[in-house]
């Protein structure tokens, strides 16, 4: 066992781990950070995407240790202070972006990541951002539809209902 | 004007708030104090004999907790299937044991042989490692025509053969069919593959049993669709656990897509070694083993024949199909193939002579069961692609010959025992003609040619039957449960309510949908009325969801245990008013007196119910909670046209979806918003069928496609925005809310249009191809414009 010491959400945050464990595995089990989730095994899904250090790494790329002293956020830190949804969670609300919620976590973390980089992004930049996040429910349409009106885009011409 | 509330408003999910937060309680989310961890031994042989299976290096590993293995469950039930088919000899089907782990033989890769309990998962999957299994490897049967061929190698040494069952649907139709098809003008052949899928909801499968042996209450956290059904088939069949002493949950749940309906080994393990190891034990598949351990889907290979008279009508249609169970029955396997297929193949169509024959059959791989649409996909595909080739050698126009011979008059009773209670077939082709701009699709494939691409259009028909019902029929035709829904609405002194349902939600939003239908009946908010799913603990015996029935049927439940509510709070408001019952009215949340200013509030009519002061309890009892069962009298019947518009490049014979349009007939509609995200998911899913989802074995039985690394679904980027269109609404005539249901017909509609746009492309560029099999990847496009 190795001791791990990191700051999530802002918070410091250690614990024992194995050479083994991933840094998804270390935020579920360890920090009991259950909002990251884990949907394959071959680094595909984007289930539990989260922010290391500002770049947007799925979690279950990347040790535990390696982790060692990184700022690492996850989808608990992602609403405002006072509880309510950001620009983003609420527009995914609004634009009924998510279905069983289950990749929904990664979802907005990957899409704050893409906004941060370029914020307006055209629905193409979006779809292909998105590769490395699959949703099995809502065939994505609801979801681009989302990130685009997060980025403050008029989305109701986009595409009929 | 939109609503802003009650039926038919889009009103804003409730549940995204805690999925969007990462506050879901999902079952992996949840463990619990002292919870052991389990990790299978799969098998990585297809079909052998299991002559040994050694755990003695493996007991003494690092936090290993107890190991079983086959033997140890030889006293414990077979995993049960749900449903007898009986063939067209009269005969039922052959029903092979399917133990929790294997023994005696391995039947597919990924059969769970070994089970190693330790304290971490980690040391679970490494002591896996030191087991010793001895396998003589026997031959697979893999291919569904030469596993039934005489002498072929038996997955089951005990059965007569490798086919389960021979049915023959309506078999007393057969000569007339056959002698429609001597007479007919003209007949279509096609013969064609629905592909093999893999459901792969993104939470993959976890399981958690939990024993109490001061109370000897079993509990089991599951990602289940229907925790009663799981109840009653794990606690009666397998583990013989009375459901009063065991409780079955299912928190929030990552999709199901019908896949999580089954009853699995896995989960009659952790519950058989919670008690076994006296402390909670965890099972989370990993995606690799969901691919070998989640129940398959679709799988038929079939031949389809069309009869058409002088004048383009259908005369006649017959079907032989292969529908491959894999190596045990899953829950519902049986019945897809049959009554959820063969009572579908009259499609939209007054087709008046069907003959469907479908021979299931034992193989060496995974076992296949309900996927989302689950048979009518099937069927859908096969006629909507037989149609369509009918039009190319009639050289008629595919939409016309589809009008030709719609159903037109309702109720109609098919040639395939079912009775369609309202369509309109005609307007939802109208409306899809309009939505996908047929008009403008010549211009569009001139701009497509002149980029060097070719454009292709096609279309398709569906017809779905929904809230599988009534559950005495489905009893005469195999079901051994009933299929009715449930619900308790337990009004509070205060005015709120909860409404207990047996209908589960795994992304569908009944939190939010089912309080619109309650709020509209009592004229109270919504955010009055809490959902209750998922549990049995605290839910009427419900039969789940799948086959889109929550609202239809489930809803149905709801409705009515809500008009009991209603029924007793005017008795209790016609006494606070002192009026007769009969001039009592529920308006905006309150009890008035017809034709007078008397009224009282919701809110003083449920106190008075909980503090009975003044109340007529000589007449009834306080309290105000009611529940109701609900057992449809028929299926709802869902209908629709769907296009597609594909480019494909003929140099590489890349396709790419460009439109896709949807017009559904689903009835009454509940939430528009909801509605329209159901439609968008199947229609990913179907193209996802059509281009690019194929579910591959080698003929060893080995999985070629066991990781999103090998079996491809679609991403964003392959995928355009939807037009989607529900405005063509025919209530069904025997639900109380007039629903059909929405959760499939995506995935049902969408195949056969991308298929018959891309035939259609390939014909622009002067390749006439009579057909292409799922999924139409670029080789196979290729290989056909250049072959």
């Amino acid at each position: 066992m190795t001791q791990v010491k990191m700051t999530v959400n802002g918070k410091a945050a250690s614990g024992d781990v194995e050479g083994r464990t991933l840094l998804a595995s270390f935020l579920r089990e360890n920090l009991g950070l259950t909002g990251t989730h884990i949907g394959c095994d071959t680094s595909q899904c984007g289930a539990c995407l989260v922010h290391v250090n500002g770049e947007a790494i799925k979690a279950c790329t990347m040790l535990a240790v390696e982790a060692e002293g990184a700022d690492v956020k996850t989808i608990e830190s992602m609403a405002n202070a006072d509880g309510s949804l950001n620009v983003l969670q609420q527009a995914f609300q609004d634009h009924h972006g998510l279905q069983c919620g289950f990749c929904t976590p990664g979802m907005i973390m990957s899409a704050s990541a893409l906004l941060k980089d370029n914020p307006k992004p055209t629905e193409a930049e979006v779809r292909h951002y998105l590769d490395g996040n699959i949703c099995r429910c809502t065939g994505y349409h609801n979801i681009v539809k989302a990130i685009m009106a997060a980025s403050g885009q008029d989305v109701s011409a986009l595409a009929a209902e | 004007m939109p609503k802003d509330g009650g039926i038919g408003a889009s009103s804003k999910r409730r549940e995204d708030i805690r999925f969007l937060t990462g506050e879901g309680n999902y079952t992996d989310d949840i463990n619990l104090r002292g919870q052991a961890y389990v990790f299978f031994l799969r098998s990585d042989i297809a079909h052998g004999t299991l002559n040994s299976v050694d755990t003695s290096a493996a007991e003494s590993m690092p936090g290993v907790v107890k190991i079983f293995t086959g033997a140890d469950f030889t006293e414990v039930g077979s995993i049960p299937c749900g449903w007898q088919i009986t063939d067209k000899h009269g005969e039922v089907m052959q029903e092979p044991r399917h133990p929790v782990l294997a023994f005696g033989k391995v039947r597919h890769v990924g059969e769970p042989i070994a089970a190693v309990v330790a304290e971490t998962l980690g040391q679970a999957r490494d002591a896996a490692e030191a087991i010793e299994v001895d396998i003589s490897e026997l031959p697979a049967v893999i291919d569904m025509k030469q596993a039934v061929k005489e002498g072929a190698p038996k997955v089951h040494d005990d059965l007569t053969s490798n086919l389960c069952y021979d049915w023959g649907f309506v078999e007393e139709n057969k000569a007339a069919v056959d002698k429609a098809f001597e007479d007919a003008h003209h007949v279509t052949t096609l013969e064609l593959v629905n592909n093999r899928l893999v459901a792969n909801p993104m939470e993959p499968r976890v399981a958690v049993g939990d024993y109490a042996r001061g109370t000897g209450d079993h509990t089991l956290y599951t990602t289940s669709q229907n925790p009663h059904v799981i109840r009653l088939l794990m606690g009666a069949f397998v583990l013989g656990i009375p459901e009063h002493k065991l409780r079955v949950v299912a928190p929030d749940v990552g999709g199901g897509f019908g896949t999580k309906i089954f009853h699995y080994q896995e989960e009659a393990f952790c519950t058989f070694a919670a008690k076994a190891c006296n402390r909670p034990v965890k099972w989370t598949s990993s995606r690799s083993e969901a691919f070998m351990s989640d129940a398959h889907g679709r799988d038929h290979v079939t031949k389809i024949q069309m009869a058409l008279d002088a004048d383009n009508n259908f005369t006649a249609l017959r079907t032989d199909t292969y529908a491959n169970m894999g190596a045990y029955l899953s829950t519902f396997a049986p019945s897809v193939p049959t009554w959820l297929h063969g009572t579908l193949m009259a499609g939209n169509y007054k087709t008046p002579l069907i003959y469907v024959n479908v021979k299931a059959v034992f193989t060496n791989t995974v076992p296949v069961d309900a996927y989302r649409g689950a048979g009518r996909p099937e069927a859908t595909y096969q006629l909507e692609r037989l149609v369509d080739k009918c039009a190319h050698e009639l050289g008629v126009d595919p939409i016309a010959l589809r009008r030709q011979n719609f159903i037109t008059e309702f109720p109609y009773a098919t040639p395939v025992a079912v009775e369609y209670d309202t369509g309109d077939y005609i307007a939802t082709m109208d409306k899809l003609e309009e939505i996908a701009d047929i008009a403008g699709f010549e211009a569009r494939r001139k701009e497509s040619e002149a980029k060097g691409k070719l454009r292709g259009f096609g279309v398709n028909c569906y017809i779905e039957a929904c809230g599988i019902a009534p559950s005495n029929l489905v009893g005469q035709l195999g079901a051994r449960a009933g299929l009715y829904e449930s619900a308790t609405v337990r009004v509070n002194a205060t005015g709120g309510l909860v409404v207990m349902t047996g209908s589960h939600s795994h992304g569908q939003g009944h939190e939010t949908a089912f309080p619109q239908v309650i709020a509209e009946m009592i004229g109270i908010d919504e955010s009055m009325i809490e959902i209750v799913h998922g549990d049995t603990a605290n839910t009427p015996m419900g039969m789940g969801t799948y086959g889109s029935r929550s609202l239809a049927v489930g809803g149905s439940a709801m409705v009515r245990a809500t008009e009991k509510i209603i029924a007793k709070a005017k008795k209790i408001a016609s006494h606070l008013l002192e009026a007769s019952e009969g001039d009592i009215e529920l308006k905006d949340g309150a009890f008035s007196v017809a034709g007078t200013d008397k009224s009282v509030a919701w809110g003083d009519v449920t106190l008075a119910a909980y503090v009975p002061h003044n109340y007529p309890l000589e007449d009834i009892e306080p309290g105000l909670e009611e529940t109701a069962f609900y057992d449809p009298s028929n299926f709802t019947y869902p209908s629709g046209a769907y296009a597609c518009e594909v480019e494909l490049d003929p140099e590489t014979g890349h396709v790419t979806i460009e439109r896709f349009a949807a017009a559904d007939d689903f009835g009454n509609i509940v939430n528009p918003m909801i509605v329209s995200g159901q439609v968008h998911g199947g229609i990913a899913q179907g193209i996802g069928q059509a281009l690019m989802e194929n579910c591959a074995y080698d003929s060893d039985g080995q999985l070629l496609s066991a990781s999103y690394m090998d079996y491809a679904m679609p991403r964003a980027s392959d995928l355009p925005f939807y037009t989607v269109d529900h405005s063509c609404q025919t209530p069904c005539t025997h639900n109380p809310l007039g629903v059909k249901g929405c959760g499939e017909a995506g995935a049902i509609g969408s195949p056969p249009a991308v298929v018959n746009a891309v035939l259609d492309a390939m014909r622009s560029g002067g390749k006439n191809v009579d057909h292409i099999d799922m999924p139409v990847t670029p080789q196979r496009v290729w290989a056909a414009m250049n072959g």
